[in-house]
C-alpha cells in the first residue's frame, strides 16, 4: 500500500528507537531542573537570584544579631570597627519611642490605653467570638471616650453652652462648683436641651408629624452628648497632660485609632449620601469625598495646621494634635466612604426590595439589613484604609508632631549615642516595628477575606 | 407614623410631613443651610483674623520677589525672582519627580509582579518577599531611609564610586555628563523625532499588511534599526555636534556636569520602589483574571511562550491592570509632597512651606497647592474614563 505515496512522502518502515527512559521526574534533583534550570534565562535569573540574596542576607544578619551590641550604657559599647546595631541605643530611647516626653510618673495611663485597646480590640477581631455588637459598641464608643481622659486627664472645664454665652445663667446659679464641674454649664446645658425639645417638637407637631417622637428622639441625642461631655468635664483626680508631651509610638497609634473611628461613622453617612437619591445631598457628598481623595495628605496637614485656625473664631486655639486629627479624620472619612460604598454595592437589590416590602422604614432598612451585611462585606478594607492610615501617620512628624518616626530621627541627634551605627539601628528598630504592624494587620484583612469568601460559595 | 389610613390620592392632612417627597427637599434644604451657613461664618472668622493678624489676601503676592533660593530649577530662577516663578519651579520639579518615579515604578513594578508568577522558585519568593517588604513601611520612612542612611553614607567627592569614569556617586548626589550642543545638532534632534515618526507609521503598516496577507513582518527589529541608526547617520553626517562633558575633580567637589541632588535621588528611589510594590501586585491580579485556558488555547495553537505572553495574555491583562495602574500613578505623584520631609523643593516645600512662612497668605497658597493636585487628579481621572469605555468589553 505504502508505494503508492510515490510523491516523496516519507514512511517509516522500521520501528523508531525507544527513547532512554525519563530522568528524574521526582525528587529534589528533579525539582530543581523543572523550576531553578529549565533554560538560560530562567538559569541566569536563578543565580542572580541567588546571588542577590547572599549579598543582602547574610550582612543583615550578621548587622542585626552576630555583630550587634546587646549591652552598653552610652555611645562607648558602639564604638569600633566590625560594630553591628547598637541595640543599647534603643533601649536607651526606649521610653522616649513609645510615649514621647509623656511624664515618666504618668506612663501607667498609656499602658492602660495600650493593654484595655488590645482587650478590647482582640475578641473583636476574632470572627467567631460572640458579643460582637457590645464589643464594638465598646470599642468604636466607650473606649476612644476613657481613653481621652486618660491620655489627657480629663477635667476640660466647660464653662458655658449656650444660653450663658449670653450671660443669663451666671447670675441664677452663681459660680458653683462640685467636682471640678462648673455648675452653670450644667444648668445651661439642661435647660438649652428642654428649650431645643420643645422647639423641635413643637415645629414638628405643627407641620403635622409626631412632636413628641421628635422631642424624645432630641432627648437621647443631649442625653448621649451631655454623658460624654460630664465623663470629661468631671475631675477625676488625674493630672493634665497636654498634648504637646505626647509622643512617640503612642501619638502614631492615637492618632490611627482616631482617623480610623471617627471616619468609620463619617464614611458611612457619606456613602449614603453619594447613594442618595437627593441630588443635593449626593453633589455634597461627592464634592467632600473626590475633593479629599485628590489631595496629599500632607497639604490636609498643611490646611490643618496653618489654614483651620483661621476659620475659626477668634481666640478659638486648637492644639496642634487636635487639628491634625481633624485634618486626618477628615482625609480618612473620604477613603472609607469609598470602601464602604462598594459594600453598599454589592448587596444585592432584593435586599432592599425586601426590606422595603416589609414596610421597614429606611433608617430602619439600613441598619437593621443593608448596613450589616455591607460592613461585614469591607471589614479586609477597612482594614486596609487602617493600614494605610498608620503608615501615614508618618507625615505628621512634617508639622511637627512627634510621632514614633519623627521621635526616632529626634533621637539621632543625640551626642551620647553617636556613632556610625546609630543611623542605621535606629532605621532597624523601626523598619521591623512598622513592618510587624502592617504585616500583621495585612494578613488579618486577608484571612477575613478567605472567611468572607467561603461563606459566600454555598 | 401612626397614620395608616389616608384617602387614596388626596393627602391627609397628619400625613404632610411622612410624605417622602416633602422629606426629601426638606432634609436637602437642612444639608444646603448648613453647608452655606459653615461656608459663611468660615468667610466671616477668616475675614476677622486676616485683619486682626494683618495678613494681606488677594493673590498679589505672586507678582512680589521671592527672595529665596532654590538648589533645583529647570527653569531659571533666582532669588529676585517671583512668587509666581517659585510657585512653577516647585511644580516642575514635582512632575520632574513624578515622570521620573512613574517611568521607574512602571518598569520594577512589571518585573517583579511577572516575577510573582514566575514558575522559578528563587524568582518568585524573592518578588513576594520585595512586595511585602516594601508594601508594609511607610512611604516616609523609605525615604528617610533612602536619603539619610543611603545616599548620605555614600562618600565624599572624592572617593565618589565611579561608573565607566562617567558618572559619580557621592554624598552630594549623582554627577552625569552633560550632553553639549553644538553647530548641527538641530538636524539629530529632527532624525530621532522622524526616526520615531517613521517607525509609528511602519509599525502601522506592518499590522495592515498582517491583516490583508498573514505575512508577519519584524516590526521591533526595523523599528530598533530606525529609531537608532537614522540619528546615528544625521549624527556622522553633520560631524558628531552632541559631545558630553565629563564630570571633572577639581578640589573638594566636582566641575562640569549635572548634579543631581541627592533629595532627588532619594525621593525618586524611595517612591519608584514603593509605588512599584503595589504595581506589581496590581500586575499580578490582571495577569491572573485571563484564564488559564487562554494560555492553553495560545500554546495549542502553537504560539511560543513570549508570544503566548505579549498576543494573548498581556492585552487581556492591560484592561485589568491599566485602571489600578494610573490611580497608582497619582498616588506617586500625590507622596511626591512627602519631599518636604528631606527639603526637596517640590511645589509643597517650595510653595506651601516657604512661600507661606514668609506671606503668611495661607489660604491663597493652600488652595493654590490642593487645586493643584485637584486638577491632576481629575486629569488623570478623565484620560481613565476615556480609556475605559475604549478597552471596555462590549457586551450584546
Amino acid at each position: 500500500m505504502s508505494m503508492t505515496f510515490d510523491d516523496g512522502s516519507f514512511i517509516r518502515n522500521e520501528m523508531a528507537p525507544a527513547l532512554p527512559p525519563p530522568t528524574q521526574r521526582i525528587g529534589a534533583v528533579a525539582w530543581m531542573r523543572e523550576n531553578l534550570f529549565s533554560g538560560v534565562l530562567n538559569t541566569l535569573l536563578t543565580v542572580f537570584g541567588i546571588c542577590l540574596v547572599a549579598l543582602i542576607v547574610p550582612p543583615f544578619v550578621r548587622f542585626m544579631f552576630l555583630d550587634a551590641v546587646w549591652t552598653g550604657e552610652n555611645r562607648e559599647a558602639c564604638l569600633g570597627p566590625q560594630v553591628g546595631a547598637c541595640w543599647p541605643f534603643i533601649q536607651a530611647k526606649f521610653g522616649q519611642l513609645i510615649y514621647g516626653f509623656y511624664p515618666i510618673s504618668e506612663r501607667w495611663r498609656v499602658d492602660i490605653v495600650f493593654a484595655s485597646g488590645a482587650l478590647l480590640l482582640v475578641p473583636l477581631m476574632v470572627l467567631s467570638w460572640p458579643f460582637k455588637r457590645i464589643n464594638a459598641f465598646l470599642f468604636f464608643v466607650a473606649y476612644p471616650v476613657v481613653a481621652f481622659v486618660l491620655l489627657t486627664g480629663g477635667n476640660i472645664n466647660a464653662s458655658a453652652f449656650l444660653l450663658e454665652r449670653f450671660g443669663l445663667i451666671r447670675g441664677l446659679v452663681g459660680d458653683a462648683q462640685i467636682a471640678g464641674v462648673n455648675l452653670v454649664f450644667w444648668v445651661d446645658y439642661a435647660l438649652t436641651a428642654l428649650l431645643v425639645m420643645a422647639a423641635i417638637g413643637g415645629l414638628i407637631a405643627a407641620l403635622g408629624g409626631s412632636g413628641r417622637s421628635a422631642a424624645r428622639t432630641t432627648f437621647w441625642v443631649f442625653l448621649a452628648l451631655g454623658l460624654l461631655i460630664f465623663i470629661w468635664d468631671v475631675d477625676v483626680g488625674l493630672d493634665y497632660v497636654e498634648t504637646r508631651q505626647w509622643g512617640g509610638l503612642l501619638v502614631t497609634l492615637v492618632i490611627a485609632v482616631t482617623g480610623i473611628v471617627a471616619s468609620l461613622p463619617l464614611g458611612i453617612l457619606l456613602a449614603l449620601g453619594r447613594r442618595s437619591q437627593m441630588p443635593v445631598v449626593r453633589l455634597l457628598s461627592v464634592v467632600f469625598i473626590e475633593f479629599w481623595r485628590g489631595v496629599p495628605l500632607i497639604t490636609v496637614l498643611f490646611f490643618a495646621t496653618y489654614m483651620l485656625p483661621l476659620f475659626l473664631p477668634q481666640g478659638t486655639n486648637p492644639d496642634a494634635l487636635l487639628r491634625a486629627l481633624v485634618g486626618v479624620a477628615l482625609f480618612s472619612a473620604a477613603y472609607m466612604a469609598e470602601v464602604v460604598r462598594g459594600g453598599l454595592q454589592a448587596i444585592p437589590k432584593g435586599q432592599y426590595e425586601g426590606a422595603m416590602a416589609m414596610g421597614l422604614t429606611w433608617s430602619q432598612m439600613m441598619r437593621l439589613i443593608v448596613l450589616p451585611q455591607a460592613l461585614t462585606l469591607v471589614i479586609p478594607g477597612i482594614v486596609n484604609s487602617f493600614i494605610s492610615l498608620f503608615k501615614d501617620t508618618t507625615l505628621v512628624l512634617i508639622v511637627s508632631i512627634f510621632d514614633f518616626l519623627g521621635q526616632l530621627r529626634a533621637s539621632f541627634t543625640d551626642p551620647n549615642w553617636a556613632t556610625p551605627v546609630t543611623l542605621y539601628t535606629g532605621f532597624a528598630f523601626a523598619g521591623v516595628v512598622y513592618f510587624l504592624f502592617c504585616f500583621g494587620m495585612s494578613r488579618y484583612s486577608l484571612f477575613v477575606e478567605r472567611r468572607l469568601n467561603t461563606s459566600h460559595r454555598h | 407614623m401612626t397614620d395608616l389610613a389616608g384617602p387614596v390620592g388626596g393627602r391627609a392632612k397628619s400625613s404632610f410631613i411622612n410624605d417622602p417627597k416633602v422629606r426629601s427637599i426638606g432634609l436637602q434644604l437642612i444639608a444646603l443651610v448648613v453647608v452655606v451657613f459653615l461656608g459663611w461664618s468660615f468667610t466671616e472668622n477668616a475675614r476677622d483674623n486676616l485683619a486682626a493678624q494683618k495678613i494681606a489676601t488677594g493673590f498679589g503676592f505672586l507678582d512680589n520677589t521671592a527672595g529665596f533660593g532654590i538648589n533645583q530649577t529647570l527653569i531659571p530662577y533666582s532669588e529676585t525672582s517671583t512668587y509666581g516663578r517659585a510657585f512653577v519651579v516647585g511644580l516642575l520639579n514635582t512632575l520632574l519627580v513624578a515622570v521620573v518615579g512613574i517611568f521607574l515604578a512602571t518598569i520594577i513594578g512589571f518585573l517583579v509582579g511577572i516575577g510573582r508568577l514566575s514558575k522559578n522558585f528563587v524568582v518568585r519568593t524573592l518578588s513576594t518577599v520585595y512586595v511585602e517588604v516594601l508594601r508594609n513601611l511607610p512611604p516616609l520612612f523609605q525615604i528617610l531611609f533612602w536619603y539619610l542612611a543611603v545616599l548620605s553614607a555614600m562618600p565624599g567627592p572624592r572617593n565618589s564610586i565611579s561608573l565607566f569614569g562617567e558618572v559619580f556617586i557621592s554624598n552630594r548626589g549623582i554627577i552625569i555628563p552633560r550632553p553639549l550642543f553644538g553647530d548641527g545638532a538641530g538636524i539629530v534632534v529632527w532624525a530621532i523625532g522622524l526616526a520615531i515618526l517613521m517607525a509609528i507609521l511602519f509599525r502601522h503598516w506592518a499590522a495592515s499588511r498582517q491583516e490583508e496577507t498573514g505575512r508577519y513582518l519584524p516590526v521591533l527589529w526595523v523599528n530598533l534599526a530606525l529609531i537608532l541608526g537614522l540619528p546615528l547617520i544625521a549624527m556622522i553626517a553633520t560631524g558628531f555636534p552632541i559631545s558630553f562633558e565629563v564630570p571633572q575633580l577639581k578640589g573638594f567637589n566636582f566641575v562640569g556636569g549635572v548634579q543631581v541632588i541627592p533629595e532627588f535621588v532619594a525621593l525618586t528611589v524611595a517612591l519608584a520602589t514603593y509605588t512599584a510594590a503595589f504595581i506589581a501586585e496590581n500586575v499580578r491580579s490582571g495577569i491572573q483574571s485571563v484564564s488559564h485556558g487562554q494560555t492553553e488555547a495560545a500554546h495549542s495553537l502553537g504560539l511560543r511562550h513570549a508570544q503566548t505572553l505579549r498576543l494573548v495574555i498581556i492585552p487581556q491583562a492591560m484592561r485589568v491592570i491599566i485602571p489600578p495602574l494610573t490611580s497608582q500613578y497619582l498616588n506617586l505623584t500625590k507622596n511626591s509632597s512627602l519631599a518636604v520631609g528631606i527639603g526637596y523643593p517640590d511645589l509643597v516645600a517650595v510653595f506651601a512651606g516657604t512661600a507661606l512662612n514668609q506671606t503668611g497668605q495661607a489660604i491663597e497658597i493652600i488652595a493654590i497647592t490642593m487645586g493643584v493636585y485637584l486638577v491632576l487628579s481629575i486629569i488623570t481621572a478623565t484620560i481613565m474614563n476615556v480609556y475605559n469605555k475604549r478597552v471596555a468589553l462590549v457586551e450584546r
